[in-house]
């Protein structure tokens, strides 16, 4: 009981690193007052370039500098339609998945020709696990030693970056003069704008650092926790890393439980397939599955707290302004 | 040369320049996986009107998008991103589906009328509830009805596995009804006046695209309730000043756009697979979001798009069919672009055109911000 519960926490460590890389991209973008419903795009980019890069050059690093481009590439599109162009965010966003999805089967087919599934990886061209020192050691010590070799060591790196981004994220964000400056950007640009920094700069900056985050979530993808990639391999998770965010209140570290939460209800849902539960009895499989999306609206409607959004978001802003 | 007459003729203009753009994109795609984008353009126009069989299925898929394309339209005049089209399309299935089983032994001129209300009730639920979300809870529309979407999908594989399976089958679809539910196709009704051609999926749904095109248009524009939604739209706190009731127009926006994303079980369920199945409503949802905004969000644009993107996704088939390389998937390319340039992008080249139009017809009118 106790080492199948230490099974699904450690699935849970590692389904959720995709979202929270994404929701801490999310955090940037939207702190500075730029809406980013794009993450799912930048997943699903990132994942094929890292796939395709770590087939070419044999090595999963260059695929991540791969994802990190083009999810730069899209977080850039996005830029320039929303914070240049002062175009609708919402649909940038969604012209820019529809646009990743379509992009990457087609060049997924036309490069491999395998039906938009990338080669597999050897592992040398993935990202492995990594045993922790002493590991394989204190594995006997009860509890603890149990919990250090199950969930703390035996991942890979993209994970532990993954989580040590969380608290990067929170200290850029709350304790630096650039996330100070970038979340005045998302309450009062007009604050910033007379104080003599540029709205849009700051807007693109954060951008940056969000299409960054967005490409590595992918590349973990299809070169962390698979081998390859396939068509829509995201399935989703853009869009529940950004139910997660908006769960966490825009805050770095409630964002990560709240991912946390959604790997925790995907780890358990094979566990429980079949499984007959107390006074429900046997749970369909399809219900299970819904669970995170459910939850998602569940909190969206503010039925576990209410969530407000960075003041000026989705606002283009115009120097002109009264 | 009137003022309104130079603006459609300037809306016009850009609308085709942000086409122009997106398929010069797509060609340079296609050039870059060694294709030539020509031979994939004359491909494409082949496929989609070269032959009879072609023409069909052109028709058959703008059906589908004149209903999604709506479906997204009459929200996004109440100013709310529906990206919900294929789940209310697939859920608004089940419900022309459930009542022809159920129905199937009574006349068509029963069936008909009831299961385009079953339709129409089925997607404006699935609307109807990211609407009151929406509306009452401040829930972001475009998550909720993508989210929706995701539900409706886990919610009909169950459905179709494990209570409507026709028994001593594996494959997840219903049994198929009665030929009293099966809405005549063009083949069929061509058949009865003496000509013959191929037999594809488009039916009479076609018809009752138009007819829902005019009555949104009519809606829309016409009517105090089309009012009263496009004022909410365009300015909520007007709309409040004036004592319109913007929760229930949200609410109401949504579930006729979930109603009109259902009749697409109509064309689907009716008129094609005389059963239900698995994701019959795939990809036509959000190529709904393309072709409303490409269409201005108007109907008459949209049913000119909806040939467009018939042409594109008939003709799409037709190259993948004919090159190794190119993938069906080159029409979601497409519509991405399409999207991002009609969309987020679409006054880009607005000033240089306007200024273009303005000297050609020397219009006294000052250069205005918006059309």
């Amino acid at each position: 009981m106790w080492s199948d519960l230490l099974l699904i926490l450690d699935a849970s460590l590692r389904m959720a690193v995709p979202m929270v890389f994404a929701a801490m991209g999310g955090v940037f973008a939207e702190r500075s007052g730029v809406i980013d419903f794009g993450l799912e795009g930048k997943m699903l980019g990132g994942a094929f370039v890292a796939a395709s890069v770590a087939h070419l050059t044999q090595s999963a690093w260059i695929g991540l500098l791969g994802a990190i481009a083009i999810g730069i590439v899209f977080s850039m599109m996005h830029a320039f339609a929303s914070v240049t162009k002062q175009g609708n965010q919402v649909v940038s966003c969604v012209a820019i998945n529809i646009f990743a999805m379509g992009l990457t089967t087609v060049l997924g087919q036309a490069w491999f020709q395998r039906g938009g599934k990338t080669p597999q990886l050897p592992p040398e061209a993935r990202f492995t696990a990594i045993e922790l020192p002493f590991a394989e050691e204190l594995r006997d010590v009860p509890i603890l030693g149990e919990i250090y070799y199950e969930l703390i060591s035996g991942h890979n790196i993209l994970v532990y970056i993954a989580y040590i981004m969380v608290p990067v994220t929170a200290w850029i964000v709350f304790r630096s003069r650039f996330g100070l400056r970038l979340r005045a950007t998302g309450e009062n640009p007009l604050a910033v704008d007379t104080a003599g920094i540029s709205v849009n700069r700051t807007r693109y900056k954060a951008l940056v650092i969000n299409g960054i985050l967005g490409g590595m979530s992918g590349a973990y993808l299809s070169t962390a926790q698979l081998a390859f990639f396939v068509k829509d391999m995201s399935a989703g998770k853009g869009y529940l890393a950004l139910a997660a965010m908006i769960f966490g209140k825009w805050r770095p570290f409630q964002a990560m439980l709240a991912c946390l939460l959604f790997a925790f209800a995907e780890a358990i849902q094979s566990r429980l397939q079949g499984v007959p539960l107390p006074i429900v009895g046997v749970v369909p499989v399809q219900l299970i599955q819904s669970i995170p999306y459910i939850l998602t609206v569940v909190l969206l409607a503010g039925f576990v707290g209410k969530a407000v959004a960075p003041k000026a978001i989705g606002e283009p802003f115009i120097k002109e302004h009264k | 040369m009137n003022e309104k007459t130079v603006n459609l003729l300037l809306v016009t203009l850009i609308t085709t320049v942000n086409l122009l753009l997106a398929f010069i994109i797509s060609g340079f795609v296609i050039w870059s996986v060694g294709e030539d984008p020509w031979f994939a353009l004359k491909t494409m126009l082949y496929g989609a009107f070269g032959y009879d069989e072609g023409i069909g299925y052109t028709l058959y898929y703008t059906t589908n998008f004149i209903f999604t394309g709506l479906a997204f339209a009459i929200a996004f005049h109440c100013r709310l991103f529906n990206i919900g089209a294929e789940g209310q399309a697939y859920i608004g299935g089940l419900g022309v589906g459930l009542i022809c089983l159920w129905l199937e032994d009574l006349p068509f001129a029963v069936i008909l009328p009831t299961a385009i209300a079953a339709s129409a009730l089925f997607g404006a639920v699935w609307g109807a509830i990211p609407g009151y979300l929406q509306a009452k809870r401040g829930s972001h529309v475009v998550i909720t009805t993508i989210m929706f979407n995701f539900i409706a999908s886990v919610l009909m594989v169950y459905l179709l596995v494990n209570i409507l399976i026709k028994p001593g089958q594996m494959s997840p679809e219903t049994r198929e009804f009665g030929e009293n539910g099966w809405l005549p196709q063009m083949h069929e009704l061509f058949g009865w006046i003496g000509i013959q051609i191929t037999p594809t999926p488009l039916n009479l749904s076609l018809f009752w695209a138009f007819i829902s095109a005019f009555f949104v248009w009519r809606y829309i524009w016409h009517t105090r309730w089309g009012f009263e939604m496009r004022t909410v739209g365009a300015n909520e706190s007007a709309a409040i000043y004036a004592g319109i009731n913007v929760d229930r127009n949200i609410i109401i926006a949504m579930s006729l756009a979930g109603a009109l994303a259902g009749f697409v079980g109509i064309n689907e369920i009716m008129g094609f697979n005389h059963r239900i199945l698995l994701n019959f409503q795939f990809g036509y949802g959000f190529t709904g979001i393309a072709v409303s905004l490409i269409g201005r969000n108007h109907p008459f644009g949209i049913l000119l798009a909806s040939l467009l993107f018939g042409i594109l996704y008939q003709g799409g088939a037709e190259l993948a069919f004919e090159t190794q390389t190119i993938d069906r998937h080159m029409v979601v390319l497409i519509q991405g672009l399409v999207i991002l340039f009609a969309g987020a992008l679409e006054n880009l080249f607005r000033p240089q055109l306007q200024a273009l139009v303005h000297s050609i017809f020397k219009s006294s009118s000052p250069v205005t911000a918006h059309g």
